[in-house]
């Protein structure tokens, strides 16, 4: 989807507010928000492009003016909506009033957590299949633009870059974020330069690394 | 309904998550000890530190640096440095001639297990538009000045690949044990919004 979330490049956009001695929350509510999120997540209600898609479908002017844990919020709130974990009715009043919904499933306990947050889980997918690309070869990035969710942001599309590595296999997630089928590809670092992407005013020698799946590229000529 | 997508006030705000967490417990779908272990996790155990320890080795041991350069996810779950948002990752090294800047454009993708949770300003609309567009003038504000032969590159994280860079070990440290080199090792430095400086 071309949402304000696909925001690479955009000019106009204001200074980088830098806030020293940061702590990791600012407010009780924001720990809550993101512990729940991952809570949720943990108990496979859904996975990470799922929210990612969530969050994205947030209204431009609201994305703009949102806190970062506000955007969590309104995402975790639309998806146990969605998975039909709390109805509307039950958001509104903070009064259990459908428990039959949440017949099947099961909290992630802290064991299940405490693994998850500190063993190496790989995402990739284990499968047969051969890469589209090499190391070195030339490629253009396609210039799709689905309304789903899709990872390959707009300012890379239709430019020219090189495939610098080979990471391996993952799930497409522009089928992951909505249910399925999953797409197991190969996915690759690219490198395009900052001339390509930004004209020849750009410094010459710059670059951007991007990581980019077979679905987003095609040979360059 | 609370849902919607209207600015709320931060009591709205209190309110909403108030809800939404007496709900999701009593209905069974989070445990609170859940909850607090993973605040705990994020709050108290992770955090630029963890990065700071894999940056003062690469500084100290070539052998654990090339290894790091080469495989960085192996090389940094074999001393327990690893999980979610940081089970597939690269490490990007600074020199003389290059410098590495990270940022997530489309969302807020950080590597957890080494840096914790990212600040606000990475999550932030500017840091994402313009790190890719103009990263030489975004980083003089952060006090950053890049000589022209100095080449940049900016990894943009969108996929589930997560970078760290490995800042450039500063003159006048040769006599630092690893232990005093993790002290001066910043964020910024590792994120690529700063270099480490001693004085």
């Amino acid at each position: 989807m071309n949402g304000i979330h696909d925001i690479g490049g955009m000019d106009n956009i204001g200074p980088v507010n830098i806030e020293k001695g940061e702590p990791v929350f600012h407010e009780d509510w924001e720990r809550k928000v993101y512990a729940m999120t991952l809570a949720t997540m943990g108990a496979g209600i859904f996975v990470t492009d799922e929210v990612r898609y969530m969050t994205e479908t947030i209204p431009p002017a609201d994305y703009l003016t949102f806190s970062y844990y506000e955007k969590w919020l309104y995402s975790l709130e639309q998806l146990m909506l969605q998975k039909n974990i709390v109805t509307g009715e039950e958001l509104e009043s903070g009064k259990v009033t459908a428990p039959e919904l949440t017949a099947g499933v099961e909290a992630a306990t802290v064991e299940r957590m405490q693994y998850g947050m500190n063993s190496r889980i790989p995402v990739f997918v284990d499968a047969d299949i051969p890469p589209k690309f090499k190391v070195g070869d030339a490629i253009v990035a396609r210039n799709i633009n689905p309304l789903h969710h899709t990872r390959i942001p707009r300012y890379i599309r239709g430019r020219r870059g090189v495939v610098e590595t080979h990471h391996g296999i993952f799930l497409l997630p522009d089928t992951n974020a909505h249910g399925g089928p999953d797409k197991p590809q190969h996915v690759y670092n690219v490198r395009f330069t900052a001339r390509e992407l930004w004209g020849d005013d750009a410094p010459g020698k710059d670059c951007v690394y991007i990581d980019l799946f077979d679905d987003y590229m095609d040979p360059a000529e | 309904m609370a849902g919607s997508a209207h600015r709320a006030p931060l009591s709205d705000l209190q309110l909403r998550v108030r809800a939404l967490e007496s709900l999701l417990i009593e209905k069974g779908a989070v445990s609170p000890e859940t909850l607090d272990a993973i605040i705990d996790h994020f709050e108290n155990k992770v955090g630029p530190h963890i990065g700071a320890r894999v940056v003062a080795r690469a500084w100290t041991d070539p052998d654990f640096k090339a290894r790091l350069l080469k495989d960085a996810s192996s090389t940094m779950a074999e001393l327990g440095y690893t999980g979610i948002e940081g089970s597939h990752m690269v490490v990007v090294e600074n020199t003389d001639k290059v410098h590495n800047l990270v940022v997530c454009t489309l969302c807020s993708c950080y590597p957890w297990p080494v840096l914790g949770l990212p600040p606000n300003w990475y999550k932030s609309t500017p840091y994402r538009a313009r790190a890719v567009r103009d990263p030489r003038g975004m980083l003089k504000e952060f006090g950053l000045e890049l000589a022209e032969d100095i080449e940049v590159r900016v990894w943009d994280s969108n996929a589930e690949i997560r970078y760290l860079v490995l800042p450039g070990r500063p003159d006048g440290t040769e006599d630092m044990s690893e232990e005093e080199l993790q002290e001066i090792v910043t964020r910024d430095s590792m994120v690529g919004t700063g270099l480490v400086s001693f004085q």
